[in-house]
């Protein structure tokens, strides 16, 4: 049982809300981060902790686009394709991936490491054309250094190319 | 160049400045909360904030002082106040910074918020996309707790303010407020029918104030400074104070600004985006978010507030300015926009759920030179009937990327469609067949 073993953390979540049906996304989010995609049987979980129907937790499941419904590769490549990235190039950011992974929109790499989406605006808009790896932004990608970031995560699970704290433009210095 | 004082991002732009409790109690922080617990009653913060001409930084421009105003005093439950922080305009990228560089800031004005309306709760609502944020919010939540900020006995007075970070699952909409009240209830997130407006039905049909995160983090200021002297700011009477600009598109440096509402197009493009990136010129440019209908070159002269833009035909919205170089398909242009309205309609309205797809059809078919003569009315036609339709605004904001295209630059659907027909002649004889 998924739950169970974080049940200091389920409970700190249900503390939050007087309501308990307010505490799904916040669990679906959990499920998401510890299976990498929502399951049945993590639905059915949450349905029995927050006293809802399996239908409703599904119902809700489905309207929210970041929760997946299968189980996807270990980087989850999401791509903004929305105008203002367009303007600046995701069209070819898309094309590199696809290149060099050899995969489609929608696809996952045979050895499980990526998948690649294409999304609506992820709020980068001045820094495009950029993609959200799991947790994480990468911005301003060229195709050398996007493929970087892949052989980087590939190879290390970790990349130190993603942004931190967001500011731009940088302040000139004085 | 002209230069103004920052309000928001003066903090941050400090080298150094790391958005850490220590950081922001030395440039003065919590100041303002510690004189509205001392020395105010919620009802003066609501007056100096009314004074100070604040309006929502989220899109629509509701003066938050009247919002908070709209409270009902003697309410026997609960109150809310809910942070939108699910910041997702196409173009808008202020209140990532907002939170990531300077969480205290926002943090402050929540706190005086929750005093003036008497709300002991507030949840923070960010995009499900914004992990980071939402991390560096945790963070600050935990300084502002230990520190008696925030929690049980505030400062001291015997006040509860305890403050949330709730994580969205991707979809634009809630960022409508009452999509925000419903998705935080762990329900879809679909718009409510208004009236009852959520100052009197809102969280759980509480009474409950929503506030984007620059509204937020312009608090403090107004208490520490005064309201006259918010309302001296940008231009007054009705476009009080900055705005953080964000700048995205065909410009040498895209990013954010904060400038004084009233600054013009020109010079956010121009002088403190450093122009355009290439020689080309501007053909257009998107002056407030996805939502906002195109603008023209000849429109760069306007002052960017409230009132200047709407007469232009537009409006400021998120004051995300995107901004398309000579050469830019117009056609195009508003097909990327449809796509994105396509894709996040929530899908309660009809004609919304089935405006957004056909008009993504109809646009596609255009734009893959397959268009037909009569396409460009049947634009027009679902360009009138979806906006006043709906529950909410998005059916106004999905139509106006084509509206406005079709406005300025009809010539170029033509075109396209001139095309089609000329590359792919249809057969005007239809044959009928009788038994």
């Amino acid at each position: 049982m998924l739950f169970e073993r974080f049940k200091k953390e389920v409970d700190a979540i249900l503390s939050r809300y007087p309501v308990k049906r307010s505490a799904l996304l916040p669990l679906l989010n959990l499920a998401q981060r510890e299976e990498g995609f929502v399951s049945e049987s993590a639905m059915q979980e949450i349905a029995k902790i927050l006293n809802l129907t399996p239908a409703q937790v599904f119902e809700t499941v489905t309207f929210y686009t970041m929760f997946n419904l299968k189980p996807i590769g270990k980087f989850h490549l999401q791509v903004c394709k929305s105008l203002m990235c367009a303007l600046v190039g995701s069209d070819d950011l898309v094309m590199w991936i696809q290149k060099k992974l050899g995969i489609a929109q929608g696809q996952t790499t045979a050895d499980n490491i990526f998948t690649l989406s294409v999304v609506e605006c992820l709020g980068s808009c001045g820094t495009g054309p950029m993609m959200q790896v799991n947790d994480d932004y990468y911005e301003q990608l060229s195709e050398e250094k996007v493929g970087r970031v892949l052989d980087d995560l590939k190879r290390d699970g970790t990349c130190s190319l993603k942004t931190g704290p967001f500011m731009y433009p940088q302040p000139l210095a004085k | 160049m002209a230069t103004y004082e920052k309000i928001l991002l003066k903090n941050m732009e400090q080298p150094g400045y790391t958005g850490s409790l220590a950081d922001y109690e030395g440039t003065g922080g919590y100041k303002a909360l510690r004189t509205v617990l001392k020395d105010m009653q919620p009802d003066q913060v609501i007056e100096v904030v009314k004074k100070s001409g604040l309006r929502g930084r989220g899109g629509a421009g509701f003066p938050t002082g009247v919002k908070w105003g709209f409270i009902p005093k003697n309410h026997p439950g609960p109150k809310y106040l809910c942070c939108n922080a699910d910041e997702s305009e196409p173009g808008t990228f202020k209140d990532r910074q907002l939170m990531e560089r300077d969480p205290h800031q926002m943090l402050e004005g929540m706190a005086i918020t929750c005093f003036a309306i008497g709300a002991q709760t507030a949840y923070i609502y960010i995009r499900g996309e914004f992990r980071l944020g939402a991390k560096i919010l945790e963070q600050a939540l935990q300084e502002a707790n230990a520190a008696g900020y925030l929690g049980g006995n505030v400062l001291g007075s015997g006040l509860t303010i305890n403050i949330f970070v709730h994580l969205g699952a991707g979809a634009y909409i809630c960022g409508e407020e009452t999509a925000l009240l419903e998705s935080l209830e762990g329900k879809r997130g679909m718009p409510r029918f208004k009236p009852p407006f959520p100052a009197t039905h809102g969280l759980y049909q509480n009474p409950t104030v929503v506030n984007n995160v620059e509204t937020m983090a312009n608090v403090p200021h107004i208490i520490n400074r005064g309201g006259e002297w918010f309302a001296s700011i940008g231009s007054p009477p009705k476009s009080c104070g900055t705005r953080v600009f964000c700048l995205s598109g065909h410009v040498k440096r895209p990013g954010n600004y904060e400038a004084p509402m009233g600054i013009t197009f020109r010079e956010l493009i121009y002088e403190l985006g450093g122009g355009m990136r290439s020689d080309k010129p501007l053909k257009a440019f998107i002056p407030g978010g996805a939502s906002a209908p195109f603008l023209t070159p000849d429109h760069l002269d306007v002052k960017m507030d409230f009132e200047s833009v709407a007469l232009a035909g537009s409006m400021l919205g998120s004051g995300g300015v995107t901004v398309m170089e000579e050469g830019t398909n117009m056609v195009w242009a508003a097909l990327r926009l449809m796509e994105f309205f396509y894709h996040e309609s929530c899908g309660k309205c009809t004609p919304c759920r089935e405006g957004t797809s056909w008009l993504v059809q109809t646009l596609q078919r255009i734009w893959n030179k397959r268009g037909r003569p009569e396409d460009i009315g049947v634009l027009d036609e679902l360009c009138g009937n979806i906006p006043g339709r709906t529950v909410c605004a998005f059916g106004d904001a999905a139509v106006s990327p084509i509206v406005s295209t079709l406005h300025h630059w009809r010539g170029e659907y033509e075109a396209l469609i001139r095309e089609a027909q000329e590359t792919m002649p249809r057969n005007k004889e239809i044959p009928v067949f009788s038994n």
